[in-house]
């Protein structure tokens, strides 16, 4: 309830702003303006297009990532060599941001698909990586032995022991994989302007100074990142860690 | 340190390799020598440095806004409730919006050129400084306060010698993430908002001449700074407050 005032209070801020006439009605339209552009974009099934593209590539970005930094992360921290090899290079292209690539992949790749979902996959990955490698050696060495001794084998200890026990990190990688996936998928619409997208919207429409496109297509990308954040991401670990009782439900 | 080159000169070789096999046009996929020749020669005629130069006074400038403003606000919200309410939903709501999205409204108020990218940059290094601030004020621990009004200090010394260096670990681990967020962002809003020097827009424009060696030149660049704020400059931030006051292990 306290929220809500506060969320309200501010939109009576920003409408008494838009209505004063201090600025020019076409950069800051009011929320009823906002509104009904989002509305109409709704009706005519063009902002669920752009939404859809959006998602797809921040899913395709991801996917890819989730492979690729579980499969090298698990093989990081099972062997030295490994581990030796990869953990350089990590460094020093983890802090290179993902969207300075851009314009190398848009060389390589084509303006497009190709070069989002790379850059999607440059930004996702490294969150992914990290937490899989710690996440599998922060597995209690007393379970792995328990689960020796009675008799588990190399990829029933995997499959039972290591995956498990790592999941609560997994799934903390997963989660700030989809925040930078999301961030990079942005971006990248902005820049490798494809022809659908939430971003490619954003940035089309300050050539026609349509502010009240942007900020309802600003609306959806918020709204979208909160559900999956809030929803897809809570479900997965009351289905996983929390059901199993690797994390207690005020932790996690 | 010699280990760790090995991996550097397997992926050298191997890039060396493709470049040299002929199989990609080598405007597209240079040769590392020819790489580092770009980087000797931007660099000697200033022109490197140069977009360096003012892309670290942009990120300077935003960073330093979003520092002042979000850790007074997240005092102001971890001291009183009132604000707590006003802000708390604000932060939480404009927190998750990926910074980016913003980038053209932001050019949009703002124009295009420094004033858009610097507050862009600012804005977005604000939630990560102002939520931990928040935080690590209502982290210091209730006995530390009552030990210390019990030994006679009135508010001002409280916040001051308390307060202050309790929430301190908090603080500086908020200053870092939106150090490393204004990093990204400002990267990025420099392709975007057409500003004459930066080392984003270096990249960006090196692609209408298909100068992919000053593309990687530019973003080894990059990767540099970005190492060198993360270790050099917070490492030793941390090793002069928390890490000698005790509250943090070195």
């Amino acid at each position: 309830m306290r929220h809500f005032a506060a969320v309200a209070a501010a939109l009576l801020a920003y409408e008494l702003v838009a209505r004063s006439g201090w600025f020019a009605a076409a950069l800051v339209p009011t929320l009823p303006t906002i509104a009904h552009t989002l509305w109409t974009m709704l009706a005519d099934g063009s902002m669920e297009r752009h939404a859809a593209s959006t998602l797809a590539r921040v899913f395709s970005g991801l996917a890819l990532a989730a492979a690729a930094g579980l499969v090298l992360g698990f093989a990081m921290a099972r062997s030295r060599a490994v581990e030796r090899f990869v953990s350089p290079l990590v460094n020093a292209l983890m802090p290179i941001p993902s969207l300075a690539w851009a314009p190398v992949f848009i060389l390589w790749f084509g303006l497009g698909n190709a070069a989002t979902v790379l850059i999607v996959f440059y930004a996702a990955s490294f969150p992914m990586l990290v937490n899989a490698w710690s996440g599998a050696r922060a597995v209690n060495p007393l379970w792995l032995r328990a689960a020796a001794a009675m008799g588990a084998g190399g990829a029933q200890l995997f499959w039972k022991v290591v995956v498990p026990g790592a999941a609560p990190f997994i799934i903390t990688g997963l989660r700030l994989a989809f925040q930078r996936a999301w961030i990079a998928t942005v971006g990248a619409e902005m820049l490798a302007a494809s022809d659908f997208g939430l971003g490619w919207v954003i940035f089309d429409a300050k050539e026609f100074l349509n502010a009240d496109v942007m900020l309802a297509s600003l609306a959806v990308i918020g709204a979208l990142g909160y559900l999956f954040e809030r929803f897809a991401f809570g479900a997965l670990e009351r289905a996983t860690v929390l059901r199993w009782g690797m994390v207690r439900p005020g932790q996690a | 340190m010699l280990r760790a080159a090995v991996p550097f000169a397997v992926v050298g070789a191997l890039w060396e390799a493709l470049a040299h096999s002929g199989a990609f046009p080598p405007r597209l996929f240079p040769p590392l020598e020819e790489v580092a020749l770009t980087f000797a020669r931007l660099t000697a005629s200033g022109v490197l440095p140069h977009h360096t130069a003012l892309t670290l006074a942009r990120l300077a400038a935003g960073f330093a806004a979003a520092a002042l403003v979000g850790v007074l606000a997240g005092i102001a919200m971890g001291r009183s409730r009132r604000v707590e309410d006003l802000l708390l939903p604000l932060v939480s709501i404009g927190a998750p919006v990926p910074g980016l999205a913003y980038a053209p409204l932001f050019l949009l108020w703002f124009g295009l050129g420094d004033t858009g990218s610097v507050a862009l940059v600012a804005f977005v290094a604000l939630f990560p400084v102002v939520l931990n601030t928040w935080t690590g004020v209502k982290a210091v621990k209730e006995i530390w306060l009552r030990a210390a009004r019990t030994m006679g200090a009135d508010e001002r010394r409280l916040f001051r010698h308390v307060v202050l260096p309790g929430a301190a670990p908090y603080i500086l681990g908020g200053l870092r993430l939106g150090l490393a967020q204004a990093w990204r962002i400002l990267v990025a809003v420099e392709m975007l908002a057409a500003v004459p020097w930066g080392l984003g827009w270096l990249i960006f424009g090196a692609r209408e001449f298909l100068d992919t060696a000053a593309m990687l030149a530019g973003i080894a660049t990059i990767g540099a700074i970005g190492l060198a704020l993360e270790h050099l400059v917070f490492g030793r931030i941390e090793r002069y407050t928390v890490v000698r006051w005790g509250m943090m292990a070195a």
